[in-house]
């Protein structure tokens, strides 16, 4: 079993009698990459400012490395912060800003010296480290932030929605560099973000929040390919969605209608009357004559219009229920067979298994 | 700025321009004229080009004039601001619902002429006025103190006067402070001494300097306060040149002192341009 550094334990959080976090529970692992994700409002920035130490819980306790810290304040707590706005001290120079933090904890200056220099080679802005924060451009702020705060070895790094304000390639970049970063040092990463995409590349381990409540734990890839519910499901990632009757089980398998169509599926939990079956685009599969198909499991309908993404493309399919499908193929320039017209009839299908059926909460 | 101004800009522009022209521009430039003229026996001026009321000024008992009402300046400058800095720091972070009340409640006294509410503050400071009343009530001393016609009253006067110059250009520079640093150097490790003199002080390092501006130059010329309250024991170069207008009737002395005061205020509002650029450049975000 992995070390556990932090644990919130039934935290609640209300400002002005509005429940922000509705009694939350985790744990975060030493040296780990979690990120909070989430649509804003869902609480996530709020848990990153209870670890902080910028706000106190309603009700729960903290703790870290097997003590409470409720009550301790922010300048005495092990983590440190990369804020969303860079927070840079616009008086100091890149070197003073990553300085800071040890001067605060009035560590020799000799020793400073070297450490801070460590930090800015680290994010290479050796040769900057004399400017002032507004000489630098939003990348480079963004990484003596880091470097601001990874110089003080927290036992947990707080990102709060850092990348967000840097256009997509930085971002990317950056995500990259994160990444090594945390990788490199070892310290455990807190991250926070609404980008869903972000959260898949980064992250150990992702929580999906919603309204103050964690929706589910896990990896990158369980939560994309085993969402718990119809709201991780639809955040990460795109969802075909269809409500359906339960009709038989039988043996581990299910029989569902979805309109008029019926369909018979491996399922080994139990499932109400009432359930959601969801099938991401890329797992549909589309083929223009029905013998081509390879299952039972399949829509027919008509192409309502076509999306080019570059790898792939997106097709919008409309059965004769009015039911809109989104279906994505990879792109192949050299084969023809991806030829679709809008208006032609396709039929869809999906291996078994790839689909996730949700009992209707 | 090539754009053509309209009738209205013009206007305005205009009556601003011939404001100041009749109003300040022409009446420096007398006291400029006057100071190189003589003093006549029956008129107050005598065409007669002169440098002597400047090298009478150099003369020692006057400089110390100057020497002195510096002092008054730079002390009264220092208790506004150990005064003021508290007081608009709280007003800057105070909730927002409250602040505008707080700081109409530092605005309303200049909406008393500043005569008037140097003569009230005698009613306070006199022996048996209202502050000696206070702390004979308390038990703090047995006997009133002698505040009025001594320097203290001095002090307490200008300080009181004053104080609001000092309190809104610090508050206005504190309100500017983004709040999140002092959350970032709490981050970081700051004990709340170490937030003041690391990032809330240096960064409103412009507020305290225009404050100072404030509070210094006019405390030079604040004659009547050191007359009402001081029983004008004390010359400063504000009563020094009154005196020689009103009383003395030497008016080419009195412009000549008026003129070195005007030449030194300049000099100290080149010297804070050059500082406060000096901090923005510092401190540009």
């Amino acid at each position: 079993m992995r070390k556990v550094v932090l644990s919130l334990k039934n935290i609640s959080k209300s400002f002005d009698k509005t429940e922000i976090l509705k009694n939350i529970n985790l744990d975060i692992y030493d040296g780990e990459f979690l990120t909070l994700l989430g649509p804003s409002g869902c609480g996530k920035t709020t848990i990153l400012r209870l670890i902080g130490g910028f706000e106190s819980p309603t009700s729960g306790s903290i703790v870290m490395n097997g003590k409470e810290i409720n009550s301790l304040s922010a300048e005495h707590r092990e983590t440190n912060t990369v804020f969303q706005s860079y927070a840079l001290f616009p008086h100091m120079s890149v070197y003073e800003n990553i300085a800071f933090g040890l001067k605060m904890k009035k560590m020799p200056k000799e020793q400073r010296d070297v450490e801070v220099k460590k930090a800015l080679e680290m994010v290479k802005l050796f040769a900057h480290k004399e400017k002032k924060p507004s000489e630098l451009s939003g990348g480079q702020q963004q990484r003596v932030a880091i470097a601001r705060a990874i110089v003080n070895k927290p036992l947990i790094l707080l990102l709060d929605e850092s990348l967000s304000a840097l256009d997509y390639k930085l971002r990317k970049e950056m995500q990259l560099e994160l990444k090594i970063l945390q990788r490199q040092l070892g310290i455990t990463f807190l991250f926070v973000t609404h980008d869903q995409e972000e959260a898949l590349s980064m992250s150990d381990r992702i929580v999906v929040m919603n309204k103050g409540n964690i929706e589910q734990i896990g990896t990158p890839k369980e939560v994309y390919e085993e969402p718990k519910n119809l709201f991780v499901a639809k955040f990460i990632g795109e969802a075909n969605t269809f409500t359906c009757t339960l009709l038989e089980f039988q043996d581990s398998r299910a029989t569902l209608q979805y309109k008029n169509s019926v369909f018979n599926l491996k399922c080994t939990k139990e499932l109400t009357h009432q359930c959601v079956m969801i099938i991401r685009p890329e797992d549909f599969r589309v083929e223009k004559n029905l013998e081509d198909v390879k299952s039972n499991n399949y829509f027919a309908g008509t192409l309502k219009d076509l999306i080019y993404k570059g790898t792939t493309i997106d097709l919008l399919i409309e059965t004769p229920e009015g039911k809109k499908l989104r279906a994505s193929e990879f792109y192949n320039e050299d084969s023809d067979a991806l030829g679709y017209e809008v208006g032609q009839q396709l039929y869809v299908y999906w291996v078994e298994g790839w689909e996730v059926l949700l009992s209707n909460a | 700025m090539h754009k053509k101004l309209g009738t209205f800009a013009l206007f305005s522009i205009g009556i601003l321009a011939f404001w100041l022209i009749l109003f300040s521009f022409l009446p420096n430039l007398l006291v400029l004229f006057s100071s190189f003229m003589t003093q006549g026996e029956s008129e107050f001026l005598v065409f007669d080009f002169t440098f002597s009321n400047y090298i009478k000024i150099a003369d020692s008992l006057y400089f110390s004039i100057f020497l002195s009402s510096f002092k008054i300046a730079l002390i009264t400058t220092l208790t506004t601001l150990i005064l003021a800095y508290p007081f608009a720091f709280i007003l800057a972070t105070s909730a927002k619902k409250y602040r505008a009340l707080l700081l109409l409640l530092v605005i309303i006294p200049f909406w008393t002429s500043s005569l008037v509410r140097t003569y009230a503050l005698i009613a306070i400071l006199k022996t048996k006025g209202l502050f000696n009343a206070l702390l004979l009530w308390i038990g703090f001393i047995d006997t009133p103190l002698e505040i009025m016609y001594t320097q203290s009253a001095v002090y307490i006067g200008m300080t009181y006067t004053l104080l609001p110059f000092m309190i809104l250009p610090i508050y206005a520079s504190i309100e500017k402070i983004d709040m999140r640093l002092i959350e970032a150097a709490k981050d970081l490790g700051a004990s709340t001494l170490s937030q003041f003199t690391k990032i809330i002080i240096p960064l409103s390092l412009p507020g305290i300097l225009a404050g100072a501006t404030l509070v210094f130059l006019p405390s030079l010329g604040m004659f009547f306060i050191a007359d009402i309250l001081g029983g004008a024991k004390d010359l400063i170069v504000g009563s020094f040149i009154r005196n020689q207008f009103l009383t003395f009737r030497d008016w080419p002395f009195g412009s000549a002192a008026a003129v070195m005061l005007t030449l030194l205020m300049f000099l100290m509002l080149y010297f804070y341009s050059r500082a406060a650029k000096n901090i923005s450049q510092k401190s540009t975000l």
